[in-house]
């Protein structure tokens, strides 16, 4: 199914249910989907896990839809920041369970989701409390930890431009997980700075392919 | 008083893993630098020397932090510090820059350490103090995956413990992956055989060994 070009965030993020696993592209508020989030806040889905490289910061995006406690549980790799009060408090009240990743285990292990791969060794965490109870093997003289993917019900992610097929093309840092999120989920949202009939994106310079897109709402300007 | 005959201040410090990394690597490296303290080492890379900076949100060739009409919110570094590209610079996914990382391209990485001990094992990422929110970042991917990975540090914490140790005391971040260690009071190589002293600043050689007994010295 080609992706729908949708008027409204709300549209996008209609159908998500109670208990889903939504990963959220960003890095700090770089690539961080806030329209997108802002409408899971309105649509009401709660019991949530949300994989994300942070926790929040400040009190929008991903911070908002944790004060609005919609957030059972937080996967990521690097929750305690300067402006991660909206997690801290929720945290050391015990009202969200935390799993801390290293980032590129985080990374590695929604690429293999969308690639197909039922588990990997890494070498990252072996011999830390991070591997602790986690299946090791040596290979080649190293110790590596058996890791498992993490797939997604849904996926939020920011890109620059898309074309009307879902072609994307990212913007600097911001590009950071959502090109391997957009392979890792069942559903694929894409908030988009500026719309562009399809054709006009160089076929070179592609990041993700539209074969993983689903929902684009553009955010920005729109071309034609 | 010349430098060398008092401990080197966190700058110092920058100034000499910096010189260390041209010499070492006359043909330029490919380098990350950790959050805090490392990313001084930016401030002192010589012109010229051909070294290109890695950020592990998805950007090599980074350059020096933005200005105030430079800065993007989309274009930041570890730290999420608003930074700038140099020409070759080039941005990717988050899978592939830690496989960057795990996949031995980076020829070094410079980070910051609660403590380092004498087998080369690393613990920078979680003091285990009861209200301590534990948060890792890269660190473990980097502390593994870089060809040679060197620590900044002060020797001895604010109480005046070593922090170089015959065995870490906090949650590890890595084993046996740190090759190099400098510090207001020295340089140490990490060798399979012991610790050897690569330069002493500001005391000797024979001092750092009486303060540290418990380490294997070479």
């Amino acid at each position: 199914m080609s992706a729908q070009v949708l008027g409204s965030a709300d549209e996008a993020v209609a159908a998500t249910q109670d208990g889903a696993t939504v990963l959220v592209g960003g890095f700090g508020m770089a690539g961080m989907p806030t329209d997108l989030i802002d409408a899971l806040i309105r649509q009401g889905a709660g019991d949530l896990t949300v994989v994300s490289n942070n926790a929040g910061n400040g009190d929008t995006g991903l911070a908002a839809l944790l004060a609005a406690g919609r957030v059972r549980k937080v996967v990521c790799s690097f929750p305690r920041q300067t402006d991660s009060w909206v997690f801290d408090g929720l945290y050391r009240a015990g009202e969200v369970e935390l799993e801390v990743v290293p980032q590129g285990n985080l990374a590695e292990r929604m690429r293999a989701a969308g690639a197909g791969i039922g588990a990997f060794f890494s070498p990252t965490a072996h011999g830390t409390p991070l591997a602790e109870g986690k299946e090791t093997r040596e290979i080649g003289g190293q110790t590596y930890v058996l890791e498992y993917p993490i797939h997604g019900d849904l996926a939020l992610i920011k890109a620059h431009v898309a074309d009307r097929m879902g072609n994307l093309v990212y913007y600097k840092t911001a590009r950071n997980f959502g090109p391997v999120m957009a392979t890792a989920a069942a559903t694929v949202a894409v908030q988009v700075h500026r719309l562009v009939e399809t054709g006009e994106l160089d076929p070179e310079a592609v990041v993700t392919p539209s074969i993983y897109v689903d929902r684009i709402v553009p955010i920005g300007e729109v071309d034609g | 008083m010349s430098s060398s005959d008092q401990a080197r201040s966190k700058d110092e410090i920058a100034a000499t893993v910096a010189h260390d990394i041209a010499g070492e690597h006359p043909h330029g490296a490919y380098v990350n630098l950790g959050i805090g303290q490392p990313t001084l080492v930016a401030d002192h890379l010589p012109d010229g020397a051909g070294v290109v900076l890695h950020t592990e949100n998805g950007m090599l060739n980074m350059g020096p932090a933005a200005s105030e009409d430079e800065v993007d919110a989309d274009l930041i570094n570890a730290g999420k510090q608003p930074v700038t590209e140099l020409p070759g610079a080039a941005y990717f996914h988050q899978a592939d820059s830690f496989a960057m990382m795990r996949g031995g391209h980076l020829d070094v990485c410079v980070l910051g350490a609660f403590e380092v001990s004498a087998g080369g094992d690393l613990a920078n990422w979680h003091t285990a103090d009861a209200d301590a929110i534990p948060a890792v970042g890269g660190a473990m991917d980097l502390a593994i995956g870089a060809k040679q990975v060197w620590v900044m540090m002060s020797l001895f914490d604010k109480q005046g413990r070593p922090k170089l140790v015959p065995e870490c005391t906090h949650p590890l971040t890595g084993v046996g992956c740190v090759s190099r260690v400098y510090t207001d009071l020295g340089t140490f190589d990490i060798t399979p055989d012991g610790v050897r002293v690569r330069e002493a600043t500001g005391t000797t050689s024979e001092e750092i060994r009486k303060r540290l007994d418990e380490i294997a010295w070479l």
